[in-house]
Order: structure tokens, then C-alpha cells, then sequence
């Protein structure tokens, strides 16, 4: 038997020989047949998860929603302290300095990241601003809504935090922040599905443990964050909850 | 348990009004025309059992409440009942829940120390295997419109 291993397609370009290596070492530990597909975007993602051909997946936090309320998915572990925040910028040169300066019509850059865009349309609230009466410009990664935002084709951009700060110095000089999230409780985590919970208490050991030597620390170094922490049923349905809170 | 608010913890000049809670105690309220404008990025989380008991705080939840942690957990939820807030708000944020829907409403919440401030607020019912364990309210910094509008609002509907 062999099952199938995904990342949500929001991860750092930076990390992707990480999550092979990971996989290496996941079937190494728990000598199972373990294949890592990775998806492009979101759209075939979806599908994937929608046809039950996923087994264990690094899921964003919306689609940790999903799989746990409606396709019977449990938690396992999340990166060490990382939440997942957003931050509302506009270019350095741009007239406006706050959220609530913002005009019905305005120009919004985001990816289709849906938990993101979620964080993101919550924070242009005060400015009365919503789904409906914004123009929104889809780009494909962050580096490309930063581009938007240089290049004046949107007025103002929607970033996961981590990948706005990982933009490089050059860029982020020429950008302004307008709101940064302090939310907390909203992050990914590794779930595993239907077919593979048999080995749900073993991996929460091995994962747990993986920043005690020397090899498992090079391998969370290319993950880009320290250690796992055990994620319990109910922090996931808090965060589930509150996911749901902020839908609307 | 919930106390009369105490001249001590009032900070600038105060009004006093006896609001009569969960249909049946009267707590003296003390309440002042100073508002703390919502904090940017940040969610107000707080968790309820069945009865309106506080079980969970966050920290932007203390820390814009004024009370301590301590102060909150046990506390009824109606610990923050402004008494500009018609009562039919709350009739129907616990009708709504009750029938396990979502219910969204802009709150104005009192304070410690006699201020107010606005949010947004959504609650909605905790499921654990099938059942309503608790409730749990997420607010997020309000419109300025929105505000408005229910300044206007408000009064009319005591
Ligand atoms: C999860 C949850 C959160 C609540 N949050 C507030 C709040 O922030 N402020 C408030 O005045 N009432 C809040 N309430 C409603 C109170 O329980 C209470 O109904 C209200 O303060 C009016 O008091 P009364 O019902 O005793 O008249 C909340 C209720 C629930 C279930």
C-alpha cells in the first residue's frame, strides 16, 4: 500500500527540497510507502482532496477546516511558535496611511490563498470595504503582489506575513505596512487522513522528537522553522471555530 | 460572580446606573464617555459554557476588557453589558445561538474602568461530536459607519 503526501501549495518556493527530504525521512521512520505530490495551486489541490487521494497533508488552515469537519482528517503537529499572519500593505509612495483611507472601488492584490485572503478582507473591514466592492487583481505568488503594488496596478496588497518578509530588502524598502495581524491561534498543520491514522501516535513521537538529533534538525532547518509541537483535537477545533467566526 | 463596579477602578467622570441582569441581580454600573479605539490586526476571542459562564479569554480579550484573566474566567459574560446596548441585541444573539446558527452584531462593551468600545462581534456554537458544548464570540475592529449607524440605532430600540 502505498499513500500520497501533499503540501499546500502556499509554501516558501525556498523550502521545496525540505519537504522532499522530509518525505525520505518520514518513510525511513515509519517504513511505509509514502509519495509526495505536489500541487500547483489551490484549483487542483482541491480536486485531489476531493477524490480521497490524499492521505497525509501540510494543510493551510482553511483546508484544515475542511478536512477535519468533512473528510475525517486529524491533527498531528504544527511548526514550533509559527502562526500564520497577514499584513495589508500599499507602496511606499502611495497617499494612503491608514485601512480606513481606503475607497469603495480600491484595487486589491492577493493570491488565492484562501485563509490569507480571508485575514485580509477582515482587516479592510473598517474601511467598509468587502468581496463585492473591491477590484480585485489575482496574482500568483506574493513577489507578484508586491510587483502589483510597485507597479500601480493594484492600490493595495494582501500578504501572508512570512512571505512578505521574506521578500527581498529591495522591495519591502519600497512598500509600506499598513496592518499586520495579531491573530495567533490560526496556523498549519500536518494532518493525516482516513488511511493512515494508524499511524497518528507514532509520527506524533517521531515528529516530536525529530529536533533531539542532529539529522532531524538539518531537516526542519529546510522546512524553515525549529522543532514540531503536538496539535490536540481540540486546539484544531478552536481553531476551526474561529476560522468559522471570521467566514462571513 | 459578578460585583458592583467600584468608584476606585473608574477613571475620569462617571455616571451610575442599576442594570438589572440575567432577568433577576442588579449590578451597579459606573460608566464614562471615554472610549479605547479597537486595536488594529487583532481579534477579541472569548469562549462561554452553555450558560454564559466565561471559560476561555484571550489576550487582546483582557487586555481591552481592563479586567484580569482571573477576574473574567467564572464571570457571566454579562460582566461587559454597556447599558447603551438595548436589551433585544442580546435577546437575539442567544435566541440565535441557541437555534446553533452564527449570530453577527456590533457591541459596544463596557469596561473596568468605566470606558467603552466597539466591535464587531460574531458568536457561534462549539459542536463536539455532535453536541453544543459552548459558544465562542471572535470580534474584529469595527467600520466607523457601521458604528454610526448604531449610535443612531441603539437608543430606539429600549
Ligand atoms: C460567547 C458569548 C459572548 C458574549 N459576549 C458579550 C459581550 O462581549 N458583551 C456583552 O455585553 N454581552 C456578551 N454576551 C451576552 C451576555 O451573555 C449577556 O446576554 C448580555 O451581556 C446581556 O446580559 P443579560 O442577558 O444578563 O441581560 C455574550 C454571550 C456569549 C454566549
Amino acid at each position: 500500500m502505498s499513500y500520497t503526501f501533499t503540501v499546500s501549495p502556499d509554501f516558501s518556493p525556498d523550502h521545496i527540497s525540505g519537504w522532499y527530504i522530509f518525505n525520505t525521512w518520514l518513510q525511513r521512520q515509519t517504513c511505509e510507502a509514502i509519495h509526495l505530490e505536489m500541487f500547483n495551486d489551490f484549483d487542483e489541490l482541491h480536486a485531489a482532496i476531493h477524490n480521497d487521494q490524499i492521505d497525509l497533508i501540510y494543510a493551510n488552515p482553511y483546508d484544515a477546516a475542511m478536512l477535519v469537519r468533512e473528510k475525517g482528517f486529524l491533527p498531528v503537529a504544527k511548526a514550533a511558535g509559527e502562526s500564520d499572519e497577514a499584513i495589508i500593505a500599499v507602496a511606499e509612495s502611495s497617499a494612503v496611511n491608514a485601512v480606513e483611507e481606503l475607497k469603495q472601488g480600491v484595487r486589491v492584490a492577493y493570491t488565492d490563498d484562501p485563509d490569507v485572503r480571508l485575514m485580509g478582507m477582515i482587516m479592510l473591514e473598517p474601511a467598509d470595504l468587502n468581496s463585492e466592492n473591491i477590484t480585485p487583481v489575482l496574482a500568483g505568488s506574493y513577489p507578484v503582489v508586491a510587483k502589483h503594488l510597485l507597479k500601480n496596478e493594484a492600490d493595495v496588497g494582501i500578504f501572508l506575513a512570512e512571505a512578505f518578509d521574506d521578500l527581498s530588502n529591495l522591495i519591502k524598502n519600497q512598500l509600506k505596512v499598513l496592518v499586520r495581524s495579531q491573530i495567533s491561534v490560526i496556523h498549519h498543520a500536518l494532518l493525516v487522513g482516513p488511511k493512515f491514522q494508524h499511524q497518528r501516535d507514532a509520527m506524533t513521537e517521531l515528529l516530536t522528537a525529530m529536533h533531539h538529533d542532529e539529522k532531524g534538525v538539518a531537516i526542519l532547518k529546510s522546512l524553515g522553522f525549529s522543532a514540531w509541537e503536538k496539535v490536540d483535537d481540540e486546539e484544531t477545533e478552536f481553531m476551526i471555530d474561529l476560522m468559522d467566526t471570521l467566514a462571513t | 460572580m459578578i460585583s458592583d463596579m467600584q468608584p476606585d477602578d473608574i477613571v475620569g467622570d462617571f455616571k451610575e446606573v442599576y442594570l438589572q441582569l440575567y432577568n433577576s441581580i442588579k449590578r451597579r454600573i459606573l460608566y464614562t464617555d471615554i472610549e479605547t479605539p479597537y486595536p488594529d490586526g487583532k481579534l477579541i476571542v472569548s469562549t462561554t459554557d452553555l450558560d454564559g459562564t466565561i471559560t476561555h479569554v484571550n489576550k487582546s480579550f483582557v487586555e481591552m476588557s481592563g479586567y484580569t484573566e482571573e477576574e473574567l474566567i467564572g464571570a457571566p459574560h454579562c460582566i461587559l453589558r454597556h447599558p447603551d446596548m438595548p436589551p433585544a441585541a442580546f435577546k437575539d444573539l442567544w435566541n440565535t445561538v441557541q437555534k446553533g446558527e452564527k449570530w453577527q452584531g456590533f457591541v459596544k462593551n463596557l469596561r473596568k474602568d468605566g470606558g467603552f468600545y466597539w466591535v464587531k462581534a460574531t458568536v457561534i456554537p462549539n459542536i463536539r461530536k455532535g453536541s453544543v458544548v459552548g459558544y465562542t464570540s471572535v470580534r474584529r475592529k469595527p467600520s466607523r459607519k457601521k458604528v454610526e449607524e448604531c449610535i443612531q440605532l441603539y437608543p430606539t430600540l429600549f
